[in-house]
């Protein structure tokens, strides 16, 4: 187990290494680099002429006239040794400022959601194998499927105007009003709870159907195992005997997606955020790109991807605990 | 079987061992074209698909106005749907009711208001507005119109700016359809290339490969192709911007099927074809092209019918925040651009009508693969 453990480490900083170049790669695209956009945001407007001299100056201040491969080494050094993301220059700030506890409430969000995807769709998958054929199994073929097809800011809106209706005006968002400048405390967090379940199912309908999906297909082969039918012969009770023989089994390929979901999730977070006005990671990624600030872009996605890395790490060790044979097969 | 014996079966069975005669000589194709015909929501998906692909094709002649049209006498207006009876009486020629402005006496804002007394018969390949179908056709007739040349049907309604929601979600589907087709081929020569290398080569090339695929893959894509929106230089034309879009959806969509045929070619390159062939000195493009790939090519279509619905759901995502295609162009996400807050829903529910689009496409497509993957293999047991 200890070996496994730290293969999967190497292999988690190996593709983490590969990533941040990647994310470096994406944050050196837009045209023009920091220094323009620096001295443009600075003297704009203020009638001070900004010659290209100033400029290089700035670059030079910056460490930005070195070479690219220099600079992706000074960027992630800082991120690794310091945890120094960079400038935020929208805010004027550090990227570490600017992200702050955005990234508890990214948490609060993606665990939330994790949460409803499993709750709902493992039962559901369950119930909808050992039905097969029935009514009910070919409403959730069909919810599936809308599950894919429904774009996931059009749920958005659609679930914000019913929540709108029932539970009056101040739904969208994470906050109440009254608390989204006040220092933590237990009422905020309570609030917190009351506003997080609205993004939670939205993002999670999708990974929802897909996972009934998977659920009821190996759910279904596990049943017609012969373990199954000796452990009925035996007059195991037939709950006892779901849960016990193929539902355990049958949760192996759902552990081995958390990653995947995961993924799914923050992929649609930026836009469902855009839509239900989210003050977290993925509006601040958005917000970001259209300001093409882009240290603290890059910091999120590799932030983001970092997330994605860990729980693709959590789901091996996870799995390789729940069924022993994927440790000695790797 | 001789002609003698033959002579001696009855019709029926002479039927019947017809059939089984077509179903051994039929090709492979013909097989899987009989296999999915049988599955009716796939059937009934690619009319539906095809049909908006010829609304898109020829949207200058479906939509009854130009994309960007005005009609400043009917701003934010409801859909009119043509009827066959009013107060007056029946018609068999559908109407509407004509539309006289008048100014709101608080607001004095210029309001529309429709005139049951006043009808206008709708008529089809009405004379309109002068356009190009495929943009090489002139022509002044359009699908449907109305007879007086002076009002405008506007079917479902029209946006803030009066300009006709149907039109423009005509001229949306052929923008928003083409970037996935185009979009998914990009995908497909990627995979081919990378998947191809990584298959026949095998070994460290393959590792390497592997390495890279994993980093895209756990990247989470609509972020990232937003991070390569965002350095689309925002002087471009929106002709640069389509096509840019178009690369950066297929550049990225290439893991899924890298897999894929990089896991079929592993699996079959020590078959005896492919050692023989490669024996006989022919190179590996030709081994790959003309030996391996036949072999799994129905999986590869079924693998890029179901990757379209996350092209054309990336796209729209893209454009409805607004780091994908810009106006004047429109698709879907474009037109959805309008439709971002809760009020639309309450006042102009209307607007949402391109999304209704998206999810067909989206369903269609995914029903499409759906019957084409129980196709793709015809030699496997029948259900």
């Amino acid at each position: 187990m200890l070996r496994f453990t730290i293969e999967r480490l190497v292999g988690m900083a190996v593709t983490m290494l590969l990533v941040s170049m990647m994310v470096f790669i994406i944050m050196e695209l837009p045209p023009g680099d920091y220094a323009d956009r620096y001295a443009f945001r600075k003297y704009s407007g203020t009638g001070v002429s900004v010659t290209e001299a100033d400029i290089q100056a700035i670059r030079v201040e910056l460490g930005l006239d070195k070479p690219m491969v220099l600079r992706y080494f000074d960027w992630i050094g800082n991120i690794v040794l310091r945890g120094d993301f960079g400038q935020a220059f929208a805010f004027e700030t550090s990227v570490v400022k600017v992200i702050g506890d955005k990234v508890w409430l990214t948490l609060a969000i993606l665990f939330t959601t994790l949460i409803i995807t499993y709750v709902v769709s493992i039962p559901i998958g369950i119930y909808a194998a050992v039905k097969r054929g029935s009514a009910a199994d070919y409403g959730l073929t069909i919810f599936s499927y809308l599950g894919l097809a429904l774009p996931n800011f059009l749920l958005a809106l659609i679930l914000l105007y019913f929540a709108n209706r029932w539970f009056g005006a101040d739904i969208g968002g994470l906050f109440s009003a009254e608390y989204k400048d006040a220092p933590w405390s237990l009422a905020k967090a309570w609030d917190l709870i009351k506003h997080l379940w609205l993004p939670a199912v939205v993002l999670a309908w999708s990974a929802v159907a897909y996972q009934i999906q998977t659920m009821r297909a190996t759910m279904s082969d596990e049943l017609n195992r012969l373990s199954v039918t000796a452990a009925r012969a035996r007059g195991v009770p037939e709950g006892k005997l779901l849960i016990k023989y193929p539902a355990r089994l049958a949760i192996n390929p759902i552990v081995s997606t958390i990653g995947f979901d995961v993924n799914r999730i923050f992929s649609e977070l930026p836009i469902v955020a855009a839509v239900l006005g989210l003050t977290e990671l993925g509006e601040l990624l958005l917000k970001a790109y259209l300001d093409l600030d882009m240290y603290v872009a890059g910091a999120i996605l590799l932030l983001l991807t970092f997330m994605i890395v860990f729980m693709n790490f959590l789901s091996d060790i996870l799995l390789a605990w729940l069924d022993p044979r994927i440790k000695l097969g790797a | 079987m001789t002609d003698a014996t033959a002579g001696k079966l009855s019709a029926q069975e002479e039927k019947e061992r017809q059939k089984r005669l077509k179903y051994y000589s039929a090709s492979q194709w013909t097989l899987i074209w009989w296999r999915f015909k049988r599955h009716r929501a796939a059937m009934v998906a690619s009319i539906v698909l095809g049909l908006m692909a010829l609304m898109g094709i020829f949207a200058e002649f479906v939509a009854p106005y130009g994309p960007t049209t005005r009609d400043t006498k009917y701003i934010d207006g409801a859909p009119q749907i043509p009827m066959f009876c009013d107060q007056n009486g029946c018609s068999i020629q559908p109407f509407i009711h004509g539309v006289s402005t008048k100014r709101d006496p608080v607001t004095l804002r210029a309001i529309s208001i429709p005139d049951p007394e006043k009808r206008v018969y709708v008529t089809f390949f009405a004379k309109g507005e002068e356009t190009r179908v495929l943009g090489f056709i002139p022509t002044n007739r359009h699908l449907f119109g109305l007879s007086d040349p002076q009002a405008k049907l506007h079917l479902w309604g029209t946006d803030s700016l009066g300009r006709d929601v149907f039109s423009r979600t005509m001229y949306a589907t052929r923008t928003s359809l083409s970037i996935g087709v185009i979009g998914v081929l990009i995908s497909f020569v990627m995979a081919l290339l990378i998947g191809g290398i990584a298959g026949y080569a095998g070994g460290m090339t393959d590792n390497v490969i592997q390495r890279i695929t994993e980093v895209v893959r756990v990247v989470p894509i609509i972020p990232l192709y937003m991070g390569l929106a965002a350095a689309m230089p925002k002087e471009w034309s929106t002709t640069q911007v389509y096509f840019a879009m178009t690369l950066i959806l297929g550049f990225f969509g290439w893991p899924t099927l890298a897999r894929r045929i990089r896991s079929q070619l592993l699996s079959i390159r020590n078959e005896d074809y492919v050692v023989a062939a490669r024996l006989a000195g022919a190179r590996p493009g030709r081994i790959i092209g003309q030996h391996m790939l036949p072999s799994f090519t129905s999986f590869i279509i079924v693998d890029l019918v179901i990757s379209f619905p996350y092209m054309i759901l990336a796209e729209t995502a893209l454009s409805f925040v607004g780091l994908g295609l810009r106006p004047p162009t429109v698709s879907w996400g474009v037109l959805l651009q309008q439709a971002q807050s809760v009020r639309v829903i309450e006042q102009t529910p209307w607007l949402f009508i391109p999304a209704l689009f998206v999810v067909v496409a989206v369903l269609a497509f995914t029903v499409i693969g759906d019957g084409l993957r129980d196709a793709a293999d015809p030699y496997s047991e029948a259900r």
